[in-house]
């Protein structure tokens, strides 16, 4: 049904399917998917479980001495886990009745995946044990500017501009809120720390503006002006440094101190690993949550989505289109500068050049992952920051195939790759804001 | 058409002019709207109907003149001001977000909040008491992405109605309905009549002015051409006064000598973007030197039948067959070669490249064959020669053929996509919503080429959402409802009620149903 | 596309320039240089303020970098020397920009096609082959390589509508990560030179060297006329033929280009071929040029630049040269600034996004010098939004 010739349809416009190439598709991504799930699932029961050490392996939770230990032999789990893939393949070929079981078969074998790879590293290295719980800990945070970076992205989204410059804003951010830290304050002084962390949200801002600025007053290409304010915080935050910072001398200086969330922190197993960690990546969750509820529950976040999706509908009941836009952007822009400052500040302290090393890109391949939502955004900003982590702990295992360990490159590429193939294979077809990139001039 | 003791002005429009760079869209107009009335205001595309309401809405500074709502003088700097002042407007084309609730697009702006946070379910608890209340019943909960047109409308009213509007302005509200959802729609009217409201009606047909005006206004080039009775007014009068000259009603067509069949169609399915079927066991025969008409309110598969016969949408089933040959599984390209001409329903997505010069527009189905192109280098020359004639025997009206395409009216945009597609050997010519939105003069013209064609032995195969154009044009209709042919006839044998029928509900109305 | 602007006038000067002037200007437009330079100017000023900031002469900081940039011949050979892989790099993102698409995977492109050509390069029967073979042979690997990296974006792009800007981002660092891997790896030795002291790969053969021009810093070598030659081919196929009218077609609107015949998908993965292959091309004629070896790092930043070149230079290929001219300039001066005036160097790079800004926003130059009008011809803004076609 169409609404009559006024907004058309949110676009879920295919590249044009020639008759030529018009079967490929066809075949449906649920089939597709669980085929190689039961493809999978048929070599790891029969090829691979077999022939793996009979050596006991397990996996930790939480740290010693209250650590709990799940024992296991590989060669069982892997085939255990085969045996689940298999059954995954079979119900995704399954008539459409049954295809919120497939679903989430698929979910299901997809997060079967995690103790897959762990328990085939571990049969392959000479550990004896992991800890898991410490991963999943290293993987939220690591996921902490990447969800901070999709935040952003919604916002400037949802509210018609497109923002390709998140990574710009957190690199400058993180470098002129340290620069701030650096020569202003003293090295353990914390009131400086968090005055420099407030001087990253406001540089957040600041760049935000300029990129409002330019897309709204001046409505140039949204892309080029992205693109812009990236070179800019590129060549700005490599002159503060080599100019400011390092002739200050200063080293050092302290990061944010880890804070433990009241009794949360004191649950057994998983309390001291995931509910210590630093204040921004805390805020983190907060900041999710909060984008979540204002977006979509209060009357202001109702105006900015509307921004986005029809602006002149939005025009004809009295909104002001051009200032909720800058409200937003400038808001997407604090919440980068956050997210710079936990570069800077939280995970470490000090500023590298270029420290943020596409950080902002992959916030937007989050925020494209979670379907222009909080929640999926988080969700893949998790993925990112579970694969991140887990390679960093296949590295530390040393797995080894025969005399063939695993290049420490390939485990560095490893996110990039997942979030590829997650972009381009299981996603669908994802929707935009059907407004958005598009100037918007009121009418007079 | 009631007038309580007296008529009471609720809305006076003195002298307004609006002007944008390069045209006057509104000069010197009067306007006075009586309480409790149905005051149309008629004038064809491009009169100045919509701006001059859009300056009552607030959206619109005029540049001079004055307004006064109940006798107070009043000046709205944004859409705000005229909300408070109790004016709501419904636009002809919907100001709706697709994605959001109903209830979500009627609070937007003026939301219902508890606490910090929205509250839907009050907006649910009004939206179902402005439904009973004045006969407009929806969903609250649904996506208005979801409903169909006339429901979509719905929303629109009662966004307006949710805001306490007493002046309503409705911009071409007819124009999507059926004719039975037309009939609906005049209830809900009059509803809002005796309920209080006082209404403005934008229209351009002049059937609709004559059944349900009060008074009429008509507009004409920006300016005001005279006001008329309805009691008194036919639509020849009212015609003549849109257009400022006599106006022809029927098309000359001299009667139809059909050839044999250039296109027969079997049973063909075709889905739309989402995988709904929307043309679901679809048959038709067209010949040679007939018109055949496919009349059928939007949204019933024209779309995607028409895309799938010019080649650009994948077919499910069925078979379609073009001078002999089996056209089913060809490219557009290919079926051009056959000697298929397309003039697309949406002129600015499918028709024309709007950024490219008018030249560049004139040969975009045939810029890679020679003159124009050889061995796949573009000659100047023969495009600007080509255009040059085209836009001649056209009629264009463009400073030069080296100007953007989007820069020209929608009437002679149309014009180029026409002269590209009705030159050289044209066996079948594919045609949507040719004069959508344009006026009367480019109409005229254009009904004319489709005729030309038919008699130089083409086979045209034409949709059209206007009736009037169908029935104008067509030696043979057939209706669509809901994916396939539900009746055929001869022109000689359609009435509009028998089409009107057919199109709302989908079978043959029995003697009585129809008046 | 098309110039056509009104002549400006634009008062200034006493009586006898402002006759001449008034009179040039009747006859040629000058807007499009105009805007440029003044846009160009104020980023200087930009900078110059930041460098004042540090307490450094604004002048002299610039009069260094005019020097390093220009200052004798084997400077200004250097500086051509400079520019010449981003020309390619730009080229990449400019003709993939006229179909619609953004790839800013230029990054990896280069690494794909440096290192393959590279690999080629040092292939056996290389070795015997005379010069005006094993030159376009290297030359065609490269191109091969970029365009293979280039074409998967492309094919996801086509076939599931995944967005490049994403995929090409992803690729970058798989690039990046991969190369560094096949150039390091001792067990197993797979490109590595194990008789040379730092990483890189085998010297390819001799016959496929580019021979060199002048012995600057870096030397110009005759990679330079490929790309010019590289540049007009480009133009010209953009401008003239019917397989470049289809693709400025998709990139304007893709629903008349189905309309019209044309095969979106199609288009859309040869342009990204042809644009990860120009990026190949470069980093070929750079490994074939300059150093006859790939080494991992040596392109770095250049398929970002390419990026900002090629929108300073509104997608036209012509306009490609001088654009990356400039950037050429800005890179090769930048450490004589850096050592005389002890002004960092990534003060060039705050020009040159001050640069790309006032190009882009050419209201603001046009306001602040008195400018009438519009030019007009901004960058075709279709493909602006990630799900659209």
């Amino acid at each position: 049904m169409t609404v009559a010739g006024g907004t058309p349809l949110p676009s879920t416009l295919v590249p044009q399917l020639d008759e030529e190439l018009g079967a490929t598709w066809r075949l449906g991504r649920r089939a597709i998917v669980g085929g190689i799930f039961g493809v999978l699932g048929i070599v790891l029961v029969t090829l691979v479980a077999p022939n793996l050490t009979t050596d006991p392996k397990s996996f930790g939770f939480g740290t010693p001495p209250d650590a709990i230990e799940f024992d296991f032999t590989p060669g069982v789990l892997v085939a255990v886990i085969g045996v689940c893939y298999v059954i995954t393949g079979v119900v995704s070929f399954l008539p459409h009745r049954y295809d919120r079981v497939a679903f989430w078969a698929q979910v299901v074998s997809a997060a079967l995946a995690i103790p897959l790879i762990l328990g085939l590293a571990l049969a392959f290295s000479n550990a004896p044990t992991t800890n898991v719980a410490n991963l999943l800990d290293e993987s939220l945070v690591l996921a902490t500017p990447i969800a901070l970076g999709a935040m952003t992205g919604l916002w400037c989204e949802h509210s018609g501009v497109i923002n390709i410059g998140i990574e710009g804003m957190m690199l400058g951010s993180a470098g002129i809120g340290y620069m701030v830290y650096a020569v202003a304050g003293d090295a353990s002084s914390s009131f400086w720390l968090w005055g420099s962390v407030l001087i990253a949200v406001l540089a957040g801002v600041a760049f935000a503006a300029l990129h409002a600025v330019l897309c709204i007053r001046y409505q140039i290409n949204q892309i080029v002006s992205g693109v812009v304010i990236n070179l800019f915080a590129l060549g700005l935050t490599g002159f503060l440094r080599s100019e400011v910072i390092v002739p200050s001398g200063f080293t050092k200086g302290v990061s944010t101190s880890q804070l433990a969330l009241p009794l949360l922190s004191d649950l057994p197993v998983v309390g001291e690993t995931l509910f210590t960690g630093g204040p921004i990546h805390f805020a983190m969750y907060a900041i999710v949550f909060l984008t979540w509820l204002v977006m979509y529950r209060t009357r202001w976040g109702l105006r900015v989505r509307s921004c986005g999706e029809n602006p002149h509908a939005a025009e004809t009941l009295g909104i002001k289109v051009i200032m909720i836009r800058y409200q937003a952007v400038l808001l997407g822009g604090a919440i980068a500068g956050l997210a710079g400052a936990w570069f800077s500040m939280e995970s470490q302290a000090g500023f590298e050049d270029n420290m943020t090393n596409s950080a902002g890109f992959i916030a937007l391949a989050a925020m494209i992952f979670g379907k222009w939502t909080p929640w999926g955004a988080f969700g893949g900003a998790l993925l990112f920051g579970f694969t991140r982590a887990l390679g960093s702990r296949l590295q530390f295992l040393n797995v080894e195939f025969g005399s063939f360990t695993i290049p420490s490159e390939f485990l560095q590429s490893l996110p990039f790759f997942v979030t590829l193939v997650v972009v381009a294979g299981a996603l669908g077809r994802a929707i935009a804001p059907a407004a958005e990139g598009q100037p918007y001039s009121p009418s007079k | 058409m009631t007038v309580v003791d007296g008529p009471t002005p609720v809305l006076e429009v003195h002298g307004i002019t609006k002007t944008f760079p390069g045209v006057i869209a509104n000069e010197d107009v009067d306007l006075v709207l009586n309480q409790g009335e149905i005051h149309c205001l008629l004038g064809e595309n491009g009169a100045g109907k919509s701006t001059l309401m859009n300056v009552v809405f607030g959206l619109y500074q005029p540049d001079h003149g004055s307004m006064k709502v109940r006798g107070r003088e009043v000046v709205f700097s944004d859409v705000n001001d005229a909300i408070a002042e109790g004016i709501g407007m419904v636009h002809q084309h919907f100001q709706l977000i697709p994605v959001f609730t109903v209830a979500e697009n009627v609070i937007l702006g003026d939301e219902l909040t508890k606490g910090a946070l929205l509250d839907i379910a009050e907006a649910r608890r009004r939206i179902r008491e402005l439904g009973d209340r004045y006969g407009l019943r929806v969903d609250p909960d649904a996506k208005v992405g979801d409903l169909s047109v006339g429901e979509q409308q719905r929303v629109e009213l009662i966004k307006a109605l949710f805001r306490e509007a007493d002046i309503l302005i409705l911009d071409e509200p007819t124009a999507v309905l059926t004719p039975g959802e037309v009939d609906d729609f005049f209830e809900v009217v009059r509803n809002l009549i005796a309920q209080g409201k006082s209404i403005i009606f934008i229209t351009h047909k002049l059937r609709e002015v004559l059944a349900v005006a009060d008074r009429i206004t008509v507009l004409r080039g920006g300016k005001v051409a005279g006001t008329a009775d309805p009691s008194s007014a036919t639509q020849q009068t009212l015609a003549n006064l849109m257009v400022g000259r006599d106006v022809v009603f029927q098309v000359e067509k001299p009667p139809a000598t059909p050839g044999d069949t250039v296109l027969r169609v079997r049973d063909l399915r075709v889905e739309d973007d989402r995988g709904v079927l929307m043309v679901n066991g679809f048959s038709v025969e067209v010949r040679r030197g007939e018109i055949y008409g496919v009349a059928g309110v939007e949204g019933n598969g024209q779309r995607e039948l028409v895309e799938a016969l010019a080649g650009m949408r994948h077919k499910v089933g069925g078979t379609v067959e073009i001078l002999g040959s089996d056209a089913t599984k060809m490219t557009p390209r290919k079926i051009t070669e056959l000697g298929v001409a397309h003039i697309p329903e949406d002129r600015n997505k499918h028709g024309l490249v709007g950024s490219y010069s008018i030249a560049d527009n004139m040969v975009l189905n045939r810029y890679n064959r020679p003159p124009f192109a050889r061995r796949g280098i573009r000659a100047a020359g023969p495009i600007d020669a080509e255009a040059t004639r085209l836009v001649e025997e056209f009629d264009v009206r463009t400073p030069g053929i080296h100007v953007p395409a989007e820069t020209l009216s929608g009437g002679n945009q149309q014009k180029v996509i026409v002269a590209r597609e009705l030159t050289g050997d044209v066996q079948l010519l594919l045609v949507a919503q040719p004069t959508r939105g344009l006026d009367v003069g480019s109409i005229e013209f254009i009904h004319k080429q489709i005729i030309a064609l038919r008699d130089a032995g083409a086979a045209v195969f034409l949709v059209s959402a206007e009736l009037d154009e169908i029935m104008s044009l067509s030696d043979r209709i057939g209706v669509l409802y809901r994916g396939r042919i539900v009746g055929t006839y001869d022109i000689a044998d359609a009435t509009r009620e028998r089409l009107g029928y057919l199109m709302a509900t989908g079978s043959e109305p029995d003697a009585e149903d129809v008046a | 596309m098309t110039n056509g602007d009104t002549p400006q006038q634009n008062g200034s000067g006493g009586r006898a320039s402002f006759d001449v002037i008034a009179w040039i200007k009747s006859w040629w437009n000058l807007q499009p240089i105009l805007v440029p330079l003044y846009a160009l100017l104020l980023s200087f000023v930009v900078g110059g303020v930041l460098i004042a900031l540090i307490g450094v002469n604004p002048f002299e900081a610039y009069w260094a970098l005019l020097r390093g940039a220009f200052g004798s011949p084997e400077r200004l050979a250097g500086t051509i020397a400079r520019s010449v892989p981003y020309v390619g790099s730009a080229l990449a993102l400019a003709f993939a920009f006229r179909a619609g698409l953004f790839n800013i995977g230029a990054e990896g492109q280069l690494l794909a096609g440096g290192i393959t050509a590279a690999w080629v390069g040092t292939w056996s029967f290389m070795f015997d082959l005379p010069g005006i073979l094993a030159v376009p042979i290297i030359l065609l690997a490269g191109f091969v390589g970029g365009a293979m990296w280039g074409g998967i974006p492309g094919v996801l792009r086509a076939r599931t509508g995944a967005h490049e800007v994403i995929t090409t981002i992803m690729l970058n660092s798989i690039a990046l990560f991969m190369s560094r891997w096949l150039v390091n790896s001792t067990d197993p030795l797979i490109l590595r030179d194990t008789t040379a002291s730092v990483p890189r790969t085998e010297l390819i053969s001799p016959t496929a060297r580019l021979g060199e021009l002048a012995d600057s810093q870096p030397p110009l070598h005759l990679g330079v006329f490929v790309m010019i030659i590289l540049c007009v081919v480009v133009w010209f196929v953009l401008a003239r033929t019917t397989f470049g009218f289809e693709t400025i077609t998709v990139g304007s609107n893709p629903h008349a280009a189905h309309y019209a015949g044309i095969s979106v998908s199609k288009i859309i993965i040869l342009a990204m071929l042809f644009s990860g292959g120009f990026a190949g091309l470069a980093a070929a004629s750079e490994v074939a040029g300059t150093s006859g070896f790939f080494q991992p790092g040596t392109f770095a930043f250049i398929g970002f630049d390419g990026i900002a070149i090629a929108l300073l230079a509104r997608a036209n290929p012509i306009a490609i040269l001088p654009a990356a001219f400039l950037w050429g300039a800005l890179l090769k001066g930048a450490p004589l600034m850096q050592q005389e005036a002890d002004v960092s160097i990534d003060v060039v790079r705050i020009i040159q996004s001050m640069v790309l800004l006032f190009v882009a926003a050419d209201a603001i130059v046009r306001y602040l010098f008195r400018m009438k009008g519009d030019g007009g011809h901004h960058i075709a803004t279709t493909s602006t939004s990630w799900g659209s076609t």
